[in-house]
């Protein structure tokens, strides 16, 4: 494949995951060496055979995940490596200064003393970005920069990439997202399974062009769904107050109702709660105060288990720590939680042949592509994972389904896949409670939106009255 | 099974190496220690004596790693085991041995259960981890031993000269199989108990436990299976095991109990189990490997003076051999196995809700 990236640009490379775009990345900034081919730079042909080499050509990278030490303050991280030092002692004073004076020539406000814990993400972000300055970078890559940003942040950073451009510097910018791409990008390149499928630009294609390439076949966009019709309340959260693992508040008296036939959206910038609040809910941490209601009857102080066979379906955020064991068949996964009931047990021993009856039904239902139930789960593409996850929740007919980031990581096929089962779960009457980083997928498919800010709800809007802005605005505290 | 082959011929290279430098020659020492092992007059029925407690101890073991949890107190549980099950072997006197026997031999393994539950106990509660508990139960047990043995009016038998127990109840003593040998019954158990715990592991609900928590603590707990629960049952069951290798071993060879600590038994199964990559099957030619130079070792220092304490170096390397397998796979050009199934990792346990 070819990449041409000029300076002063903005090059979007666009592709679902695991179409190659990281991993391409990832040779450019030298984590991995190609197999074949050559990279030049400036005209030359040259050799990354390291991140050191790329730093000394001045490629710079920005990881999705930050690579930056908590307790140490802004500024120690951006010297990092490359400290400012007076007779091998670290020389602070110079450090802070240095770091000031890039940060105002860029226009990325930091304050050098501040440490990375105590900042928000976007600005630990801007961090990551001036580190990569400091070692002299010119070309830029971001990898999925947005995916845990606000909206406004977005456009914070959308700002500092122009500006970044503007002085002719280049970006690359790795995203699945397409809008982000139509207003960021000078040229696009669109990636599929390991092959470049397209290079165009924003003037040149709509969106739909760029999805039918990502994914090469026509894709809906929007989620069709008629109005919901909501029965009774099947869940409700009365004054939540949950801790975090570090014993901090982070659900502060959440009140909420979901009812039957209805999805009710968390919106939030992940962190805010979001996995305290759905893990008190099924029971995985305790809470504080408050009470969890199934259908009228308090559950707060039953375990998983009890809640599981009540009723209450899980898709965990994390489908590989917490939706499936990897190393176990599909057929195994499929019963995970019922392992123990009839028929999939007589006297303590598991009957195979019920269990792998059962995960043939599903597997076919919900269309997971696979060789046989008795492969690892494993060896399930990320959608096909996740698809099995989304299956055996349904497949216990449950009368809640609380479903946390249930598109994460997922090609959009099984996106589509997804959100179609959820709404048409929804229209035969399943309660759902959908939490997603996500704005778009809240919007798309939530019929009302319950806005999570620090572990409160700041907000409950119904879906149809929403404004994208006013939901920003809301997801960074600021209404 | 060519890794394990691998990692112990590796072994015995570097065992080989040890020879020379001490100034003997492998082949005639090696050659012995194989005569010693098998060929010698009655060598194999006393190698297959060793083999018996190292089968159960490695099944234990085995059974741990299959959940995450790396129980180095089989020597402890062997230990406590032998000492429950002395006490009831020597106490009950004139009932039926079909009643005296297997009553003394669930005591043992009772007493092996309970033992191991502590730490299971403690890490499903705490968080402590397994491999600290189990160390320091270890002494517990070794000096909970010598002192019930050398007290008076304990379990210290009277009239003697060094400490030990009362002789058993031969009604509760394990039959000897081949005439003229030390061979007893409890090698049979012990192959019984190979497909009992693969059964367990592979068939039954509690094995799915067992198993899903051992690859993905989180994912179980999440589909309502209590993680605590489970390591509380397993450590159990793993030291329910090493609990019935040490009252098989009073029960079939010493017929009581003495104050010295046991022969490192419960350390050599470590090995035994990680060299049958956790799997019941394999435990029996890697506890047969292990019982062969436990009991060739003696003849092979008899005839070529090279110490018996070069089989430790043997068995040490296997060990690392095992425990490296990138240098096994280097040294005999193996390709790379996807599927690991031996897995030895460091897990937290969150407490349980309620």
């Amino acid at each position: 494949m070819d990449l041409d990236v000029e300076w002063g640009q903005v090059h979007a490379l666009l592709g679902e995951n695991g179409a190659g775009k990281s991993t391409l990345m990832n040779v450019v900034y030298g984590l991995v060496s190609p197999d074949s081919g050559e990279i030049l730079f400036d005209g030359r042909p040259v050799q990354i055979n390291g991140p050191q080499d790329a730093i000394r050509l001045g490629v710079g990278m920005v990881h999705q995940h930050f690579m930056l030490i908590p307790p140490l303050t802004v500024a120690e991280n951006i010297v990092l490596g490359h400290e400012i030092a007076k007779a091998g002692v670290v020389d602070l004073e110079r450090s802070y200064r240095t770091v000031s004076e890039l940060s105002t020539r860029y226009g990325l406000e930091v304050d050098p003393k501040q440490r990375i814990q105590d900042l928000s993400v976007g600005v630990q972000q801007r961090v990551e970005i001036l580190k990569a300055l400091y070692r002299g970078a010119r070309l830029l890559i971001l990898d999925e920069p947005t995916a845990v940003l606000t909206p406004q942040e977005i456009e914070g950073l959308f700002d500092i990439v122009r500006a970044l451009t503007a002085a002719g510097n280049a970006v690359i910018f790795i995203t699945h997202k397409l809008a982000e791409v139509i207003e960021i990008a000078d040229a696009i390149t669109v990636m599929r399974r390991g092959k470049v499928v397209g290079v165009t630009t924003p003037a040149e294609s709509k969106p739909a062009d760029l999805a039918r390439m990502m994914v090469g076949r026509p894709v809906l966009l929007r989620v069709e769904k008629a109005p919901a019709k909501p029965g009774p309340e099947v869940l409700r959260v009365e004054e939540l107050v949950v801790q975090d693992d570090r014993r901090q508040v982070t659900v502060d008296q959440v009140s909420l109702a979901v009812r039957a036939g209805e999805i009710l959206g968390v919106a939030g910038v992940e962190g805010n709660g979001q996995n305290e609040l759905v893990e008190a809910i099924v029971g995985l941490r305790p809470a504080r105060s408050g009470q969890v209601l199934l259908e009228g009857k308090e559950i707060t102080r039953r375990p998983t288990r009890d809640r599981l066979r009540q009723g209450v379906g899980l898709i965990p955020a994390d489908r590989q720590r917490q939706g499936l064991i990897l190393e176990l068949p599909i057929a195994d996964n499929v019963i995970l939680s019922d392992y123990d009931r009839a028929p999939y047990q007589r006297w303590l021993v598991r009957q195979f042949k019920a269990i792998r009856e059962a995960a043939q039904r599903l597997v076919e239902t919900f269309d997971i592509r696979t060789r046989s139930v008795d492969d690892p789960a494993g060896s399930l593409s990320g959608g096909n994972q996740q698809k099995l996850v989304v299956a055996r929740e349904l497949g216990t007919a449950p009368k809640v389904l609380v479903a946390s980031q249930p598109t994460r990581g997922v090609d959009v096929g099984s996106i589509e896949f997804i959100h179609r089962r959820l709404v048409a779960e929804r229209d035969a009457g399943l309660a759902v409670l959908l939490v997603s980083s996500e704005l778009d997928e809240i919007l798309s498919l939530a019929d009302r939106v319950a806005v999570l800010y620090r572990g409160r709800i700041v907000a409950v809007l119904d879906a149809a009255e929403v404004e994208r802005e006013h939901i920003g605005l809301l997801m960074a505290g600021a209404a | 099974m060519l890794l394990p082959a691998a990692s112990i011929t590796c072994g015995f290279l570097v065992g080989a190496v040890a020879i020379i430098a001490a100034g003997a020659d492998p082949l005639q020492a090696y050659s012995a220690l194989f005569a010693g092992a098998f060929t010698n007059n009655n060598a194999f029925a006393e190698t297959l004596v060793s083999t018996t407690p190292y089968v159960l101890l490695g099944l234990g073991l085995a059974l741990g790693f299959r959940a995450g949890l790396f129980n180095i107190g089989a020597e402890g549980q062997f230990y406590i085991g032998g000492l429950a099950g002395v006490f009831v072997a020597y106490s009950v006197h004139g009932l039926p041995a079909f009643v005296e026997l297997p009553l003394a031999l669930l005591c043992g393994v009772a007493g092996g259960f309970l033992w191991a539950a502590i730490p299971g106990f403690l890490k499903a509660r705490f968080g402590a981890h397994e491999v600290i508990t189990t160390i320091m139960l270890n002494y517990v047990s070794f000096l909970v031993a010598s002192y019930l043995i050398d007290t008076p009016g304990l379990m210290l038998a009277p009239h003697v000269s060094t400490p030990k127990t009362p002789e058993i109840d031969p009604g509760a003593a394990l039959p000897i199989i081949v005439p003229g040998s030390r061979l007893h019954l409890g090698l049979i158990l012990a192959l019984l108990a190979v497909p009992l715990v693969w059964f367990l592991i592979e068939r039954t609900t509690i094995g799915f436990r067992i198993r899903a928590v051992g690859f993905n603590p989180g994912a179980a707990r999440a589909a309502g299976i209590s993680v605590g629960r489970t390591i509380v049952l397993t450590m159990g069951l793993s030291g329910a095991l090493a609990g019935a290798a040490g009252i098989v071993q009073v029960l079939g060879v010493s017929h009581h109990m003495t104050d010295t600590v046991a022969a490192g038994y419960g350390f050599d199964a470590i090995a035994i189990a990680l060299l049958a990559r956790s799997n019941p099957w394999g435990v029996l030619p890697a506890a047969l490997l292990f019982g062969a130079l436990h009991n060739g070792a003696g003849f092979m220092q008899l005839e070529t003076q090279v110490s018996s304490d070069l089989i430790s170096i043997v068995q040490a390397s296997v060990i690392i051999f095992v425990a490296a397998p990138a240098i096994v796979r280097w040294v005999f050009r193996l390709r790379e196995q996807p599927v690991e199934t031996v897995q030895i990792t460091q897990r937290e346990v969150e407490t349980p809700v309620g």
